[in-house]
Parts: C-alpha cells; structure tokens; sequence
C-alpha cells in the first residue's frame, strides 16, 4: 500500500509517502526521526508499519522543518534509515 | 534629492518619501479595488507631506504583491529585497527579519549591509499571514486591534489543532462555547501562528538581532507569541508596516545618488 | 436566518427484506466530523441505514444514528452481531466493537457500491477529502487523505453557498446557468478565494459564474491531488459533494473518464464497508469457535 501522509494548502503540497510493500517493519525510520512525526503502526491489515503520527498530519510542513533547512546540507534521517527505500517525501 | 518607495500590498498600500535619504512624507491606506488608484493618491498625499512635487522625484521604486500597479514607478524590487534594506535602516544590527502582512509571511537572514543572504515566504495560505487573526477576530466577533491586547491578560495556554483558517474558525466557536475566554482564545490564536512563522523563520536559521515588521508586528500579543517561541528577544520598529516601502526608498536612494547629479 | 449551507438528513429501510431470516446482522458507524451515518446489514446485504448531523460528541452522535437507523425495523442494539466503527470520531463510539480507519472502509465500500471492478475511490467529505485505489476485493492499495486544509471539501463549498446566499444543494445546477465557463478562481485558500469572490461580485459578476468559477477551482485542485496518487479505471465517487455536480461534472471532465453510478447511496460509502468488516469479523469468530 502506497500511504500518503500530509497535504495540499494554497502554499504547497507537502506529502510523504510509506509504501507498505517495500517496508520490512525494521522500525528504523521511527527510532531516528528527530520530532517523532514518524511512528509504527499496526495497521488495518494487521501489518506493522510506520504512519506519520495522527497530530503531526496536518502540519508536516513544519513539523519536518527542522530537517529541511532553505540552504545547506539536506539530511532526512528518516529516508535515509530506510534501506528498502520505502520513504519518499514530496517537498 | 527626492526619492520613493511605495510598497502595494494585498490589503494596505504604503509610502514612504525621502529627502536626501531621511524620510520627509509618508502616507498610508486600504488597498480598495482600485489599487492603482489608490496609489497614485497616496502617492501625491506623501509628496504634499514632504513638500515636494512630482517632478522633483528622482527615482520610485516600487514593492509587494501589487508592484506593477504603478506606472510612475522606475523599478520593482522583490518585498524580500526591500524588507531586508528596510530593516537594515532601522536596525542595523538586524540579521534576521521576520515580516508578517495580510496575505504573506516572510523570514530572511541578512548581512550586515542589509543585503538577503537566505530566505523562507508562506504565501497564498491563510494560516500563515495577518489573514488568520483577521479571520479569528470575525468568529470572536471582535475587531482584530482588539486580539493583543485580550491575549496578553491570558491566564492558560489552550492548544489549537486546525491548521487551516477556516476550520479554526470552527474551533474558536466551539472554544467560546466550551466557556473559554476570550483572552486564552486570543493568546492561543496568535501563539497558533506565531508557532508557524518561527518554523519557517527556523529553516533559515534564526540569527540575532531579530527585527520584526510588517502590519501584524503592530499586534503586541502575536509578538509576545513569536518571542516566547523563538525564545529571543524581537525588535519591533516604530510603524512596523511602513518598512518596506521605506526599504524600497531607501533602494530608489541609493540608484539615484549612484547615477550622481542632485 | 436562512443557512444556506444546510442539508436534509434521512433514512431508509429496504423495502421486502426481512432481518428475522439473517444469519449475520452486522452494523457500520460512521462518524464524521460533519455527517454520521449508521448502516445495518443483512448477510451483507443493504438493510437500513440514517444520515444524521454529527452533534458536538461523538458517542451521542453514533448512538442517534444507531437509533434512527433501527427506528421502524423492529430491530433492536443487542442483536447487531458486530458493530464497527470508522471515521473521525470512531475511537469515541463507546458500544462499537472495533474500530477501522475510514480509509480501509471506504475502499470495502466502494466496492460494495460500485462492484469489484472499481479501483480509484475519491471521497470528498465535510471536512476533508480522501483519495483511495483498491484492488478487486476491497483492499486499499493507495491512499491520501487531506484533512488540513478546507479547500476541496464541503466546508469550502458551504463558506461560498454562505457568501453568495446559495443553498448547497443547488450550487451544482447554478453553476451550469452561464453564459461562458468562467476561468477558476486563482486562490487555493477558502480565505484568498473567498476575497476574490467578492471582488468579482462587487464588479458585477453574476453570482452564477462565481458558483462555477470556485466549482471549477475545486475541481481542478481534486484534480491536482488525484494525479499525485494516479487514478485507474473503474472510478468512483462518494461523499456529500459527490451530489454536487458542478464539481462532479467538472472533475471528470479534465480527468476525461466518467465516474460509476453507485448501486446505493453513496453518502453511506464508509458506513457500508465498516459492516462489512463487521460481517466478517463475525464469520471469522464464528470460524474460530467451530475450530476450537
């Protein structure tokens, strides 16, 4: 399952994607993101998986600003703990 | 040496009129639906204020999201640009300027001749910019002077979850009839979009001194908001929402001088 | 003071079927943050369903549904086998047995609704707007929901029945009385979008084409969202703006496929799919027991 987290506003649209297929439930991506907007879930299929937190949603945008500054190194540790390459944020 | 500034913004139009680089006339009004209009007007009424005429003037350089509304003006610089200078005028010691209007919100780092080195807008979302207090003020059925001033006598810190001006409309009603006041209310609407601006300011690393403009640095509790969550101090300059324009002024000044002749 | 952006609540019962016969009575409730629906059903089968405003709590929103819904069929609570419940207040349903998100059930809905060959599912509700592709039995394979912002769900739509002193159920048809398709509002924010229309009104725009400009507006940002998750036929689409054709109409237009006729209402998408997960959550204890 592709998972979609976050949104569009008239300022942008901000998403990130978990694809459940590719996850190996390692967890990773949760122990290492720094404001906890990535959590593991069970979800409705019984899968083990990471979800962005329910009271991160609707402000991934800043939430995840801390990670993204305008200039300088870009590090997204929760992208780049996944080594099935299950992560992908859309800004 | 007359120069201008006039900074066309989504709700208000400002001017600012310099002579020989220190300002001698401004002027100040709703935008309407006539901005060019509105400009031109506005635009005559500093003039009167500095005791200058229009073929006096040696450069106008014109900013915000109307710029091209005006067609006496010799050059557009970006509301980034003229923000930086504006508060470089003010506050020299400035490196970071955070400026909130109606419709946008903007943090920039400068250097220390007031030239942009980083920046950060929010901009066509309500959230983010003078718009939501605005919105906020409506559902309380207050006017929107009236929110800082209300917020600074709070006595709890109430969260709010919508993101989204017009939801949060939904959830300040339902605030007023849970029995909050309307103090804790106003605080929790200007710590919601301080919390958003101080994000954004943070993405392009928040240096000190931090000077704040624009029409919604005139709303004390919103900078009470910022200053608790950026956790530094704020300079507000006097006529916080005349900073841009005096920036392009300031602009207009140093092309014309450049150009030389008086 | 007339609102305009209210809507009629209603029931329904099937009209020959009888519950005395069923082996599983399962029941789905859906609270949204606008609407609550509950549905009964027969052996999978549609049986009764209610379309209620959500009052300010949940349980007592989830319960008047419950009771409308039963109201009439001699049914009664205690003899729902099992009773799901989904959507944003779905966790406060004190006499639910489980809750499911809205997402998974509105995709085991459609399928319902639409039958096993529909594979994209757009769901545009009071306050958000979800975007789900399914596979053949139901099974959510993608998704999106965007609940954070209010352009593109019904609250956006009610602020702009609210301006220009519409009623929401005729905003669609409205939108169609123009002489010329007006181009879309520029604003994506209901806020900006709703100054714009203003302007528009104030320079003597008729109201009609500002209808059809924000329509178009919103199609056009639905849009926007579904090619983020790709839309694959067959298509289907529920929620309360499904009714609203000038969105609708629109929407499909520049996606250039046409969106199924659903069998049922499809207001009571998610409420359907929460019973069918209660229909087999039941099969499935059963199914445990005669192992045991």
């Amino acid at each position: 399952m592709k998972a979609n987290y976050g949104y569009k506003d008239g300022s942008g649209e901000f998403f990130i994607t978990i694809d459940t297929d590719k996850c190996n439930s390692c967890g990773d991506c949760a122990k290492v993101c720094p404001p906890k907007v990535i959590v593991m879930i069970t979800n409705d299929y019984d899968e083990v998986v990471p979800a962005v937190a329910e009271e991160h949603r609707k402000k991934i945008k800043y939430d995840c600003a801390p990670c993204k500054p305008v200039s300088g190194p870009r590090n997204l540790p929760c992208v780049a703990a996944c080594k099935p390459v299950a992560i992908v944020h859309s800004w | 040496m007359i120069t201008a500034g006039i900074d066309i913004g989504a709700k208000t139009v400002k001017v600012v009129v310099l002579k020989d680089g220190k300002v001698a006339g401004k002027a100040i009004d709703l935008s309407g639906f006539d901005q060019r209009g509105t400009s031109d007007r506005l635009f005559r009424k500093a003039l009167a204020e500095a005791g200058a005429d229009i073929k006096d003037v040696r450069m106008i350089v014109a900013t915000g999201a109307g710029k091209g509304e005006f067609p006496h003006a010799n050059d557009p610089v970006t509301e980034v640009t003229a923000d930086a200078r504006g508060a470089n005028v003010i506050h020299p010691k400035g490196r970071t300027v955070i400026s909130v209007g109606a419709e946008e919100g903007r943090a920039i780092r400068t250097d220390a001749q007031g030239r942009v080195v980083d920046f950060a807008v929010n901009e066509k979302c309500a959230a983010g910019a003078g718009a939501f207090t605005e919105s906020m003020a409506r559902a309380l059925e207050l006017k929107v002077e009236d929110l800082g001033p209300l917020s600074l006598q709070s006595t709890n810190a109430v969260p709010m979850n919508a993101q989204c001006a017009v939801f949060a409309e939904s959830e300040v009603v339902s605030l007023v009839h849970a029995g909050t006041s309307k103090q804790d209310i106003s605080r929790a609407i200007h710590d919601a979009i301080a919390s958003r601006i101080s994000s954004m300011a943070r993405r392009i690393s928040v240096e000190n001194d931090v000077v704040l403009i624009g029409g919604v640095a005139k709303n004390k509790g919103f900078v009470e908001s910022l200053k608790r969550d950026l956790a530094t101090e704020v300079f507000v300059p006097q006529d916080p929402e005349f900073i841009s324009a005096l920036g392009a002024a300031h602009i207009a000044f140093e092309k014309a001088s450049k150009q030389g002749g008086n | 003071m007339v609102e305009f952006w209210r809507w009629k609540e209603y029931r329904w019962t099937a009209p020959d079927a009888d519950w005395k016969n069923a082996g599983i009575i399962s029941c789905g409730i859906d609270v949204g943050s606008v609407s609550s629906q509950a549905v009964i059903m027969t052996d999978g089968n549609l049986y009764a369903y209610s379309n209620m405003r959500t009052g300010s709590n949940s349980p007592d929103s989830a319960r008047r549904a419950l009771d409308w819904a039963l109201e009439g069929t001699g049914l009664k609570q205690e003899n729902m086998h099992f009773i799901v419940g989904t959507g944003y207040g779905r966790i406060n349903i004190p006499f639910a047995n489980k809750a499911i998100t809205e997402i998974a059930c509105h995709a085991r809905g459609a399928n319902f609704m639409y039958g096993p060959t529909v594979r994209t599912v757009l769901d545009m509700g009071g306050q958000d707007c979800k975007a789900i592709r399914c596979d053949e039995k139901g099974k959510v394979t993608a998704f999106l929901m965007n609940d954070k912002c209010a352009a593109g769900t019904g609250r956006g739509m009610e602020v702009f029945a609210d301006l220009l002193q519409v009623h929401i159920e005729e905003v669609g048809d409205l939108s169609f009385k123009v002489d010329k398709e007006p181009p879309p509002v520029s604003s994506t924010c209901v806020v900006f979008a709703k100054s714009e229309a203003s302007a528009l009104l104030r320079k003597g725009v008729p109201k009609n084409e500002v209808l059809a400009a924000y329509c178009s507006a919103m199609a056009h940002r639905i849009f926007s969202l579904l090619e983020r998750l790709g839309v694959e036929k067959d298509f289907g689409i529920t929620g309360g703006i499904s009714k609203n054709r000038g969105v609708v109409d629109r929407l499909t237009k520049e996606l250039g496929i046409t969106s199924l006729t659903p069998r049922y209402d499809p207001q009571v998408a998610g409420g359907v799919g929460a019973a069918l997960f209660a229909k087999s959550l039941v099969e499935k204890q059963r199914a445990g027991q005669v192992a045991r």
